[in-house]
């Protein structure tokens, strides 16, 4: 099959996107983790991780771009390296959340947990599954998998609404609670968010396949 | 969803159909070269013939204007109609259609005369002999070619001896000078270099507020960048080529709707 270059930076590209899924999934769980042990020098850690997660998506826009000016890409190649340069920025918004989540931690200082963390845990596990699940259907040009991934963003948002009640009720009742209950809120809308633009992926997923952009749920 | 910035043109329902190919079929004696072609050209819209070598782009490119018949053995089923009419029917005066229908061809040909008179030829042939209609046509021609600042004072000057790009848009002025309504253009970049191609494609753009313009080449990139619609030709196993896939150029090079297209366009035929 002749586009040798094409199809070798193309299949590169790809494995880059995946090692940046990689980090960005590392660092949420680590920062959740972190936050349920309440180690500031861990989440010190995961915010200079933020920094070559950055990096990483820079480097894949540069050579994406160089794809397209060097190799005149069409039809599926062009809209999978036009799904590459969103999605990697996806994946750095993602990146984003887990060092918010590290500077939360880092911001409540010595305070102790409100309770023990356990849906927040459940929610990042549930959101990092998901990314792994849609970049794995997006490299596999899966349309089937990334029709479904977003179905699952419905447990995400259950446990945020539990949350996000429990953390209401603690502030209602001790006032003296909504300073910390606020950093964990923000915790879990953080994960919340990442989910949401697990779906944003899954849609560039079908552009690629289909050429056609589709709003999932 | 309608695409709320519509960068180029690919609802076809305002625009008027100039030339129609109906079932066209182009044999060289035996040797069926294209086989059943229906396909539109719009008005006033660039259109665009790709596909490999030997499919027949250039068959069907000279069967709009009957260059085919020069051809022994050549011989067309089917129709080409032009403003509704069928070029091949009996009776039909085959100089008006080729006057109706120009042609540039892939290796500039000036002929070997002046620039003035390259320009003036075909008016000429068709019996216009007074100096000062020709010589507004030549201006006129040569401007529409964007040709007229760089020979406005060479006129005199044997076509030979302008530069390739430069000999390219003198014969699309010398096809322009007949006020034809459709040009063709077969590879007319393919002898010029990088500039002197963006030149041309220019050129072409403008060309097609006034005339509509059917172009095969070799050279997807560039039916990409200038055309409103694109025809790929494959070939069958008998070596006939037929149309895989027409439709607006944004949607044939982003979307193709056949595989062969899409196989093509991005580099992996055969």
């Amino acid at each position: 099959m002749p586009r040798k270059v094409l199809e070798t930076e193309l299949q590169s590209l790809k494995a880059q996107v995946l090692r940046l899924g990689d980090m960005v999934k590392q660092a949420m769980l680590d920062a959740i983790e972190a936050l349920k042990h309440r180690d500031i020098e861990a989440s010190q850690r995961i915010m200079d991780t933020d920094q070559q997660i950055n990096a990483l998506r820079f480097d894949i826009e540069r050579a994406a771009l160089v794809v397209i000016a060097t190799q005149q890409p069409l039809a599926h190649d062009l809209r999978l390296l036009a799904s590459i340069l969103d999605i990697a920025g996806e994946l750095e918004r993602m990146g984003d959340y887990a060092k918010g989540i590290a500077k939360i931690n880092i911001l409540m200082g010595d305070k102790p947990l409100l309770k023990p963390l356990i849906d927040l845990p459940r929610m990042a596990e549930i959101a990092t599954t998901m990314l792994e699940d849609a970049l794995q259907a997006f490299v596999h040009d899966d349309a089937q998998t990334a029709r479904a991934i977003p179905q699952r963003d419905d447990e995400v948002d259950a446990l945020y609404n539990q949350i996000y009640r429990e953390l209401i009720t603690f502030m209602i009742q001790d006032p003296k609670t909504i300073d910390q209950a606020n950093y964990l809120l923000w915790a879990a809308h953080n994960v919340e968010r990442m989910a949401d633009r697990v779906t944003n992926i899954c849609e560039r997923t079908l552009f690629t396949v289909t050429g056609e952009i589709t709003e999932l749920a | 969803m309608q695409p709320q910035i519509a960068f180029q043109q690919t609802d076809t329902t305002d625009l008027a159909v100039k030339m129609a190919l109906n079932n066209l079929s182009v044999y060289y004696k035996d040797f069926r070269a294209i086989k059943d072609i229906t396909l539109p050209v719009y008005e006033h819209r660039v259109t665009a013939i790709i596909g490999p070598s030997g499919c027949g782009k250039s068959t069907l490119l000279r069967a709009l204007n009957r260059m085919n018949d020069l051809i022994p053995g050549a011989r067309v089923e089917g129709e080409v109609l032009l403003d509704g009419e069928n070029i091949y029917a009996p009776g039909q005066d085959v100089v008006d259609i080729r006057r109706r229908v120009g042609m540039v061809f892939q290796r500039p040909n000036p002929f070997p005369m002046s620039v003035y008179d390259n320009v003036a030829f075909g008016p000429r042939l068709l019996g216009l002999r007074k100096k000062a209609v020709l010589d507004e046509i030549v201006e006129r021609s040569l401007r529409a070619a964007a040709l007229w600042d760089h020979v406005k004072d060479k006129l005199g000057q044997s076509g030979m001896a302008l530069s390739g790009g430069q000999q390219q848009r003198l014969c699309i002025a010398r096809a322009i000078a007949v006020e034809p309504e459709v040009i063709l253009m077969d590879e007319p970049t393919s002898a010029l270099d990088p500039i002197a191609t963006l030149n041309i494609e220019d050129l072409i753009q403008t060309l097609k507020e006034n005339f509509t313009i059917v172009i095969v080449t070799h050279n997807m990139q560039q039916a990409a960048r200038i055309s409103d619609f694109t025809a790929f030709l494959s070939m069958d196993d008998d070596r006939a080529g037929y149309l895989v896939e027409f439709g607006p150029t944004v949607d044939l090079f982003t979307n193709p709707k056949e595989k062969l297209t899409e196989d093509y366009i991005t580099g992996r035929f055969g």
